[in-house]
């Protein structure tokens, strides 16, 4: 039995190696242009506590991974970056949260504003039940365009850069229910980038699709880190492996371990990162 | 072992699904049994039923003549007979009573008659017995003798009937003439006159001079419309002396002829003399004259256009003040205001409204809107009219504003589920593309909702259309003067009184003088009434279906 536990961790182990093993020079942290900062950074639903004193610095132009069990906190932590957590009546913070310098919290920024340039993709396929092309100038025309040659461009460069045009170029103005999930979940990163956000938020953005899917849509995250600052939550660690330069690990609500990916799997500075990757509990 | 079986029969859940299906079964038969019943007894009334003439023989008397349509049948026992004379031969234990439509009211005082079955001769169906439909009086049924023009005849025998239906076609045609000119273009004229009274009044109140040039400009109008008066009261004269040259002659059941003008002749058929396909040309000509035109004698004759025409307006400017109203209403409870112990109270309030009496809310609307509301939009701006009011009377507004009120719990209720539907992702996808909580209801939650909106107002319609008692404080009239949409500007009023179905069913089933002849009317009415509610929902239906194909959402 405890063979076969050993076997199924080394299997899964070699899986990052692998991933990793693909990936070109080593990455500093401390050469890098900053993005976003968090600096201890606690976040209460009513009493209890979810973020503990979290500090770490997201890169810009590069693919950061949280991961962490089911309940770590990193979806929360997340979903802070363009204040969904404001939805939530009893959700209080402490701290700063830093982008380009301007901390978020602030009360002169505005939180439309703000999401504008944090974009974000949910776990779920969530397509408005419009047309493909209304799904994608939806944030456009949000911002009062509408004049039909911009969005028509606009749409058509994202849908590009989603990868999604060729298949859906022949229907644009049929219903976005119709699709399938992977084709759903990146619509809805087109409908993200339509706006040019600086940051895309990713939560568990393949956790809903098949394999073949789950591809695409790491191959998309691969593209579009030359643009945008990607912050991806995933339970998949070879996932994380695959398609993170940078990755935080956080368990129970703290940042345990923050680094280069490649550090961070095959030289963990902490038991608890080690035991959660090579799959001892988690 | 019985038992055993028993139980694992309880056990197995069959005893519910039977008990389920029988509760759906006595509904359905109920529902069917009562449409059934009122088409049945509503839609015969249209046809035209074979005229018997038959001789009745009641003991000591002198034996009569009977013209008429048998109406009912029943069947009675003997000993009820006995009572009222009639004897029957030893064995026989019951016979048939009859109902019978003799018409011509004026001159039999009754125009539906009891006979006793034994006391009946042989029936006869003669085909020249002829039955006419008449402006006053009801029916009149008789044979027809001779046509007249000016005292002279000009037709009599067979050709009597031809040259009748010509005569009557063209009397027909006068009366629409004199019919237009004196509702339309006179409506307009004194519609004219009476505004200019209105605009002197108002000089009155402004305390001009009397004398000034207003005043003279005023008289100068008035001369004109009074000219084109006096001009169309001549013509009108011409066109009633026109049409006053026919009679005709008829020979009544007891023997007597009779003259009467042909101005008085909706309608004469000889129902004996038709085929069948003449008569369901007839039956379908007689539908289509009860929904298209005006009542006559009280509601009693003609057809139910205004009834109709009132509720349909009236259900719609009804949905129209109802939908933004409890959709606004909803969306403030259930995305804006703060869910607490106030909100859950006004909810209960809101949920409560709609078992409220609904005459309560007549008395409200009669209260409020009209004395209150309309009394000080009189005062307001239409002081030159008063003591006379134009919107502090009941009418077409208020009934459709206490509607509003007595249905809006049901819209707010329908839309509050609809909006608590939509799944959360889709808020979230919105929101987290920059839109604010205000664009995202506007262009997402609210178009996702609006299959739930379109379900509340089909309830609110279904129990709008069907609603009686309030409408009888803040506008439903007997007879209505005029439609709520007219030629004259600003053709929609909406502080006309109007008529109703639902009133029209009460009106003629229990305040008519005449029972025996209103009776199928009501029956009709009511199958109307019906299919009306049954075609606005179908409307409604159908926009909704399209609404939910248009916004499906993901699986939720």
């Amino acid at each position: 039995m405890e063979a076969v536990k050993q076997q199924a961790t080394t299997s899964a182990a070699r899986g990052i190696d692998i991933a990793l093993m693909q990936r070109g020079s080593k990455l500093n942290m401390a050469e890098e242009a900053t993005c976003l900062e968090v600096k201890d950074f606690n976040l209460f639903y009513g009493e209890k506590q979810a973020l503990h004193n979290i500090d770490m610095t997201i890169a810009k132009n590069r693919v950061t991974a949280f991961i962490g069990p089911s309940g770590c906190g990193k979806s929360t932590l997340l979903r802070c970056f363009n204040r969904m957590n404001d939805l939530i009546d009893s959700v209080r913070i402490d701290g700063q949260m830093l982008l380009d310098g301007k901390d978020v919290n602030a009360p002169s920024v505005n939180v439309a504003d703000l999401r504008r340039q944090v974009g974000m993709v949910f776990q779920k396929p969530n397509p408005f039940p419009k047309s493909i092309y209304e799904n994608v100038a939806y944030g456009l025309r949000l911002q009062g365009v509408n004049d039909r040659a911009t969005l028509d461009n606009i749409v058509e460069k994202s849908l590009k850069s989603a990868a999604l045009w060729d298949e859906v170029k022949d229907r644009l103005h049929e219903s976005a229910m119709g699709m399938s999930g992977g084709q759903q979940q990146r619509l809805v990163i087109a409908r993200a980038i339509a706006i040019e956000p600086e940051v895309l938020l990713l939560d568990e953005p393949a956790s809903a699709l098949d394999p073949l899917s789950t591809l695409k849509i790491e191959e998309l995250i691969y593209e579009l880190k030359d643009k945008y600052t990607i912050v991806i939550v995933t339970h998949n660690m070879q996932q994380a492996a695959r398609v993170s330069d940078y990755t935080a690990f956080l368990y129970m609500g703290e940042l345990i371990e923050f680094g280069a990916t490649d550090e961070l799997f095959t030289n963990p500075a902490k038991k608890q990162t080690e035991d959660y990757i090579t799959g001892r509990y988690g | 072992m019985s038992d055993k079986s028993f139980s694992s029969w309880v056990k197995s859940g069959a005893p519910w699904v039977w008990l389920n299906a029988g509760a759906v079964s006595i509904s359905l038969v109920l529902v069917v049994g009562l449409l059934g019943l009122i088409a049945v007894r509503g839609l015969s009334h249209f046809w035209p039923a074979d005229i018997m003439e038959v001789g009745y023989i009641e003991p000591g008397k002198k034996t009569e003549l009977i013209i008429g349509e048998v109406i009912e049948i029943e069947t009675v026992p003997a000993a009820r007979l006995k009572r009222v004379g009639v004897y029957l031969p030893e064995g026989q234990e019951s016979a048939e009573r009859l109902l019978v439509k003799v018409g011509n009211r004026d001159y039999f005082g009754m125009d539906f008659r009891w006979v006793n079955g034994p006391w009946l001769g042989e029936a006869t169906y003669p085909e020249e017995l002829l039955s006419i439909e008449r402006r006053e009086w009801g029916r009149f049924y008789g044979r027809l003798i001779a046509v007249k023009q000016q005292g002279e005849v000009v037709a009599s025998g067979d050709d009597a009937y031809t040259e009748l239906q010509l005569r009557l076609k063209r009397s027909n045609e006068l009366i629409a003439d004199i019919k237009h000119l004196e509702y339309k273009v006179i409506g307009k004229i004194n519609h004219g006159i009476e505004s200019i009274r209105l605009d002197k009044r108002q000089l009155e109140l402004a305390g001009v001079a009397e004398g000034s040039s207003q005043y003279i400009e005023l008289a100068k109008q008035k001369q004109q419309f009074d000219a084109q008066y006096s001009e169309l009261q001549k013509q009108l004269t011409v066109l009633y002396a026109d049409l006053n040259r026919d009679q005709l002659i008829v020979k009544i059941s007891d023997g007597r002829e009779v003259e009467m003008p042909l101005a008085k002749v909706v309608l004469t058929h000889r129902p004996n003399a038709m085929t069948v396909i003449e008569k369901i040309g007839f039956y379908g000509h007689a539908v289509w004259d009860f929904v298209s035109s005006d009542p006559r004698e009280a509601n009693t004759e003609g057809g139910v256009f205004p009834a109709i025409f009132g509720t349909v307006m009236m259900v719609m400017i009804m949905a129209v003040l109802v939908t933004p109203f409890g959709v606004i209403a909803a969306v403030y409870l259930k995305e804006y205001a703060k869910q607490g112990p106030l909100i859950r109270l006004i909810r209960i309030a809101v949920n409560n409204l709609a078992g409220v009496p609904s005459i309560v809310y007549g008395v409200f609307g009669l209260g409020f809107f009209v004395y209150f509301l309309g009394g000080n939009i009189d005062d307001l701006f239409f002081q030159a009219s008063l003591p006379s009011p134009t919107f502090g009377t009941p009418g077409l507004m208020w009934a459709s504003l206490t509607l509003a009120i007595l249905t809006v719990p049901v819209v707010i209720v329908a839309t509050e589920e609809g909006l608590s539907r939509i799944p959360r992702a889709i808020r979230e996808g919105s929101l987290a593309l920059g839109a604010t909580k205000a664009e995202t209801l506007w262009r997402t939650v609210l178009p996702m909702a609006a299959p739930a909106m379109m379900t509340g107002l089909i309830l609110a319609v279904a129990r709008a259309a069907g609603e009686v008692a309030p409408l009888m404080m803040v506008g439903v009239v007997k007879l209505a003067p005029a439609l709520a949409v007219d030629n004259i500007a600003p053709y929609l009023h909406l502080d006309r009184q109007f008529m109703h179905l639902g009133f029209h069913i009460y009106d003629v089933g229990f305040q008519s003088p005449n029972v025996e002849a209103a009776r199928p009317l009501v029956y009709a009415t009511a199958i109307l009434l019906v299919l009306i509610i049954v075609g606005l929902n179908l409307v409604a239906i159908h926009i909704r279906n399209r609404l939910r194909e248009t916004y499906k959402a993901s699986e939720s």
